[in-house]
């Protein structure tokens, strides 16, 4: 780790990401995360590495596709409407088992909605974003520090599973400005990937990358190898932290902006003698199911408090099988839930009323 | 357990964002928990911008401030907007060239600087927000005045380098109001 700096969350991803040795990134600008592009406009041409601002979101993924190809490390940015752009790219390199780091800073929506802070790509995230059976991993930070950790995390990821990742943020984290120890460079090994199409000097069988497979048996085995792989994905690495979890009896899940409110709400709950704790998931794709099953063994009820109309809420009942009520507690089109908000959703449900 | 929530609001263009800047770096610089979140987008060119900073001795939990005990503001619609929600006890900064009217409530403390106007006489006009700044500092000790010089060194970017002595003088006229 490196000495403390203060940056934006955005200028935290774009310098996390040539410190863990990408040098291509291809973007098109949108707010809340235009200064990635701006960082990477700056740093990429004095290192070597590739700044490219594309005629469209459509266009850049492709770029995206093609370096990764070629076994490189190659990120893009946007934010809603542009990730909506780019969900066609995404599952080609999903179905071409590409590695690649997309970081979507969430806004309100749908159609062009708004600039504030948003969390309600979360269905579009976890769902697999783009036609076609497939997961991205899907990591949420809920500081600066964690926007450049999870940065180098999702390189890291990407290529041990060969698949893309999403790191899905919101407006708040990649605008506002903490404290933030940077992760010492990654040395990159600079052998080509056995898979990779980096030209054969005549001396090995060609690398085809490729997404087309016009037998059937051909493609559901694919399919089904993937899923084999995403199964290895889903009991291996989900990531989540506990808060004040020990003794609680009731548990708020929150990601991102709202996990820090929430936060506020939860210290506030435990002076009022409430037993209130949190469960913050960092993987949102795999969802940290056996920790929420090990929280409903405990606790009375959940709490899920987000940007949107209740997406992640859904997941937290599947994981725990609907044994215990789970309320919600939102705010959505930009508006961000106030510490006292989530506080009167957690007192509703420790007196056991439901939303 | 110490901790300032502060809100800077007035115009984009008055140097809010920077103001904040300058408090999150001498944060760091003392090894403080904070945060800094703008308001972004449009009102950075010319509408309503505020940024928000927090100081604490505790990792900070929601960046966004609901109830600031600091309030520095450089136009009238954001005294407006946020005079009711300072805490009680909590101290306003009013740059009184810019804003015509007092402080209504009676359980806090105002401080009426006429930033814009020192400023203009010193020569530094757009430095009204390093004066107003100045006050903040030598009023509240949200942060200690010996970490300024090495914060204002971080936040100027080294090809305005030349204006660190303009900005270092506005600070300390608004310290010594």
């Amino acid at each position: 780790m490196q000495e403390k700096v203060l940056m934006k969350g955005n200028e935290a991803i774009a310098e996390a990401a040539i410190l863990a040795g990408c040098r291509h990134y291809f973007g098109y600008p949108i707010t809340p995360q235009t200064e990635v592009a701006a960082y990477m406009s700056k740093k990429m041409p004095k290192i070597g590495g590739t700044f490219l601002q594309a005629e469209s979101e459509i266009a850049a993924i492709n770029m995206v596709y093609g370096v990764s190809a070629t076994g490189k490390r190659v990120m893009t940015s946007s934010s809603s409407p542009g990730i909506a752009l780019k969900c066609e790219g995404i599952s080609y390199l999903a179905g071409s088992d590409l590695p690649a780091l997309i970081l979507n800073v969430q806004r309100g929506g749908p159609g062009l909605g708004g600039i504030q802070p948003s969390q309600s790509d979360y269905f579009l995230a976890t769902r697999g974003p783009g036609h076609g059976d497939f997961h991205v991993i899907v990591l949420a930070p809920a500081s600066v520090q964690e926007m450049a950790d999870l940065t180098l995390k999702a390189f890291e990821l990407g290529e041990k599973y060969r698949m893309p990742v999403m790191l899905l943020a919101d407006g708040t984290m990649g605008q506002m400005m903490e404290p933030v120890a940077l992760p010492e460079p990654t040395e990159i090994d600079p052998t080509p990937k056995s898979w990779a199409a980096t030209g054969t000097n005549c001396e090995r069988e060609h690398n085809i990358v490729n997404s087309l497979y016009l037998s059937p048996d051909e493609l559901e085995r694919t399919n089904i190898e993937r899923f084999e792989r995403y199964a290895a994905i889903e009991r291996d690495e989900p990531m989540w932290e506990e808060f004040m979890m020990d003794d609680a009896e009731i548990c708020v899940v929150s990601t991102g902006i709202t996990a820090r409110v929430s936060r506020n709400a939860i210290v506030e709950a435990r002076k009022q003698g409430i037993k209130v704790g949190m469960l913050r998931p960092i993987t949102l794709w795999p969802f940290p199911k056996k920790a929420l099953q090990a929280a409903a063994e405990k606790v009375k009820a959940f709490v899920s408090v987000e940007l949107n109309m209740g997406q992640m809420k859904e997941d937290v009942e599947l994981a725990i099988r609907c044994t215990k009520p789970v309320s919600l507690c939102y705010r959505v089109g930009g508006m961000i839930q106030t510490p006292d908000e989530v506080l009167e959703a957690i007192k509703k449900a420790n007196e056991g009323g439901q939303e | 357990m110490a901790e300032n929530q502060i809100v800077i609001a007035g115009f984009g263009g008055q140097g809010l964002l920077f103001s904040g800047k300058v408090l999150a770096y001498a944060g760091l610089i003392e090894g403080r928990e904070l945060s800094w979140l703008p308001s972004y987008g449009p009102e950075m060119r010319g509408g309503t911008a505020n940024c928000n900073v927090i100081l604490s001795d505790i990792p900070v939990g929601s960046p966004i401030v609901q109830k600031p005990d600091i309030l520095m503001v450089m136009n009238n619609p954001s005294l407006d907007k946020y005079e009711n929600a300072v805490v009680p006890g909590g101290k306003i900064f009013i740059d009184s060239s810019l804003i015509g009217r007092k402080v209504q409530r009676t359980d806090v403390e105002a401080y009426y600087v006429p930033a814009t106007q020192m400023a203009a006489d010193m020569g530094f006009p757009t430095l009204a927000n390093m004066i107003l700044l100045g006050t903040v500092i030598a009023k509240t000790g949200c942060i200690n005045p010996e970490s300024l010089s090495d914060a204002l060194h971080k936040v100027i970017p080294a090809r305005k380098a030349n204006l660190f002595d303009a900005n270092m003088q506005a600070l300390q006229a608004g310290m010594a109001f």
